[in-house]
């Protein structure tokens, strides 16, 4: 799960992090008032969206006096805003922060993940901030410093300092290193207090006065930690994910949609992605990843069904299900109920495997609806009739 | 022989009294007398849960049943605690089937198994499998097939769909593993293709992988170095978009890194046959080991 950038500036301020002043609008005025609160006459309107790169998309304006605030507000609250992250649509902007302007002497990179390799938490800083770490990383590998933080005793002070020395920071002011390896361990505290899967400043920046700030904040949650973090799940924004996954969580399915046109009903999820690629192997695109889980009732299938269908791009769909646990009888029971409550104008593949296969075959064939729904019982032909249903 | 597992290994299984630690249970003892010696739920000690005796603590449980394993259905709150007691107690293998266990819960579970005598597979994983011997797990037992394929993978009903596979074209197996599909698990592709490698059974092996992390290129370059036997692997999530989770936690690209693309290339490059669709599994291993 993800929040936006003024609610994880909440969060680690809450922890001790040292963030700019800034404020909330949801108006053209509010971000006139919020202006007007904060010192100096340089601010910054900040377009509120989940995805990244804002300011290269126009999302981000820095804004001198308040006739500057005004035509900037107007200009991004209720735009579309497109960056590499939105897709060529847009994402809706609702929400501003009007931060104070900066004096920026230097800008730095600094995140907190879950290494997979090391099974650690790692800290990871450059100075090479504002710009994508990952192209750092391929280019410059010796500008990205690492701090692997030991289970047993948690991130150690010195651990910070180090970053803090290796980023130069004693250059500027000797002073700074103190309170650098405390913005570092205040942002890991908040980390793992919170359960986050990443926690991202880009840039942090060195003002000149010599404080240092998160300038930006991204923060996303592990969702099996959720359960834990009642007041992060508070913070979820529904307009910033696609209806149809919003929708599927209700019934909780794992839903994730694509732009092709076979839809695909699946049980588990590593079933689920080579039914997607056997799809595109045979010549077509997945119009979605669904999987249906290990405790599939005839009400999650047809809840799956009706958000497949929904999507006007799908000319057929593909059922996939290999019967451990889920028992196929169950699945082919979903599917015929589904069919009487949904309008079905488009064709059905139906491949089902395992546990009580042979009973579902008789479910399908007894229900009338044989000449809809194409029961195949292998995975390959399965994918091949459906991507030739799907050209009609 | 067998990795891992063998009609010997006494099973205690954490969360007896839950209905899938219940159902679950049933079905391995149904499967070749699957040796399920003890349950384990705090507060119901002393019972007797189907003809299985209940403990309080896995210590009880291992020291009246001398169980060696422990197959794992505790809720994803608590299943961290559940193994950590495991590998206090001992248990030589822990096999946790809970599906969404909080990473940071994992990462300290990651710490306690290093230097510790446990083996851990999962969580998130259907369990493991000696066809003809045990089953601990939750995967179908009648679709396997005793014989000399390795399996391994991070996915569950995928893994069916190659076992099913190897089975019809006449190929059995030796092992089958889900080392699970979460970012930070137990045993990984290396841990097994180096014990399959050492096991006398076992002449082939599948390995089934998925994009996120780069757990499949570095078993890929120890394969090289070390496993004389063929594999045949297949990867899923070519057409996973970017950023995006499929399904299991650790299954994501994420800043460009663990694409289904790089993965193929590695292997190849290390020897490896992929097959070219997850329908073709079986057929490449037949191909491999003729």
């Amino acid at each position: 799960m993800k929040i936006h950038e003024y609610q994880a500036k909440e969060v680690v301020s809450k922890y001790g992090a040292t963030v700019p002043q800034g404020f909330v609008a949801k108006t053209v005025d509010e971000a006139l008032e919020a202006a007007k609160k904060l010192p100096g006459d340089v601010c910054v309107v900040k377009a509120q969206i989940h995805a990244g790169g804002r300011g290269k998309g126009g999302g981000v304006k820095v804004s001198k006096g308040l006739g500057e605030v005004k035509e900037n507000a107007e200009a991004i609250l209720g735009m579309q805003l497109v960056t590499k992250q939105t897709g060529p649509e847009g994402q809706l902007v609702k929400t501003l922060l009007i931060e104070e302007g900066m004096d920026i002497k230097k800008e730095l990179y600094f995140s907190v993940l879950t290494d997979r390799g090391t099974q650690k938490v790692v800290l990871i800083a450059s100075t090479e901030g504002g710009m994508n770490i990952e192209e750092v990383a391929e280019e410059t590998p010796e500008k990205i410093l690492k701090e692997f933080v030991d289970p047993a005793l948690g991130l150690r002070p010195f651990q910070c300092q180090r970053l803090a020395y290796g980023l130069g920071l004693d250059k500027f002011d000797p002073k700074l290193v103190r309170q650098a390896s405390a913005f570092f361990m205040n942002l890991y505290n908040a980390f793992m207090a919170k359960d986050c899967s990443m926690l991202e400043i880009n840039p942090v920046v060195i003002t000149g006065d010599n404080r240092i700030l998160a300038l930006d904040c991204k923060m996303s949650f592990d969702d099996s930690s959720l359960f834990r973090q009642k007041d992060i799940v508070e913070l979820r924004d529904f307009d910033e994910e696609d209806p149809s996954e919003v929708e599927a969580s209700k019934f909780d399915l794992n839903f994730i949609k694509l732009d092709g046109n076979i839809g695909c009903m699946v049980n588990g999820a590593g079933l689920a992605m080579a039914t997607m690629d056997i799809i595109q192997h045979y010549g077509s695109s997945p119009a979605n990843f669904l999987d249906v889980g290990g405790t599939a009732t005839e009400e999650r299938v047809e809840a799956a069904f009706k958000l497949i269908t929904k999507d006007p791009n799908v000319k057929a769909i593909l059922i996939n299900i290999f019967g451990g646990i889920v028992r196929c009888d169950v699945i082919a029971g979903g599917v015929v109920e589904a069919f009487k409550k949904v309008d079905m104008s488009i064709p059905v593949v139906v491949r089902l495997q395992g546990t009580n296969a042979e009973k579902a075959a008789d479910i399908i064939k007894d229900s009338g609806l044989s000449d809809k729904i194409i029961m195949i019982p292998g995975f390959a032909d399965a994918a091949k009739k459906a991507v030739e249903v799907a050209q009609g | 022989m067998s990795i891992f597992v063998d009609k010997n290994t006494k099973i205690l299984v954490q969360g007896i009294t839950g209905s899938q630690g219940a159902l679950h249970a049933r079905a391995c003892k149904e499967y070749c007398d699957t040796q399920i010696v003890a349950g384990v739920t705090p507060g119901k000690g002393g019972m007797d849960h189907e003809g299985t005796p209940v403990f309080n603590t896995v210590r009880d449980a291992v020291e009246t049943t001398g169980a060696n394993c422990s197959m794992i259905f505790v809720p994803p709150p608590f299943c961290g605690d559940a193994i950590l007691e495991a590998i206090e107690a001992e248990v030589d293998l822990v096999i946790a089937i809970t599906e969404g266990v909080p990473v940071k819960d994992m990462i300290t579970v990651a710490q306690a198994l290093r230097g510790s005598k446990t083996r851990l597979i999962g969580p998130n994983c259907p369990g493991i499998i000696t066809p003809g011997e045990c089953k601990i797990g939750i995967m179908p037992g009648f679709i396997h097939k005793q014989g000399e394929i390795g399996v391994v993978s991070r996915s569950g009903t995928l893994t069916y769909e190659a076992v099913d596979q190897l089975t019809k074209v006449g190929l059995g197996q030796s092992t089958c593993i889900g080392i699970g599909g979460d970012p930070i698990n137990g045993t990984n592709f290396i841990d097994c293709l180096k014990a399959f490698q050492d096991d006398d059974q076992t002449k082939g092996i599948v390995m089934i992988g998925e994009i996120g992390g780069t757990a499949e290129e570095e078993a890929a370059e120890f394969a090289q170095e070390y496993v004389k036997k063929p594999i045949v692997s297949f990867i899923c999530g070519k057409t996973a978009p970017p950023g995006r989770r499929m399904g299991h936690a650790g299954a994501i690209v994420a800043g460009g890194k663990g694409t289904a693309a790089s993965k193929i290339e590695t292997l190849e490059s290390c020897g490896i046959s992929v097959a070219p669709t997850p329908a073709a599994i079986g057929e490449t291993m037949s191909k491999v080991m003729s």
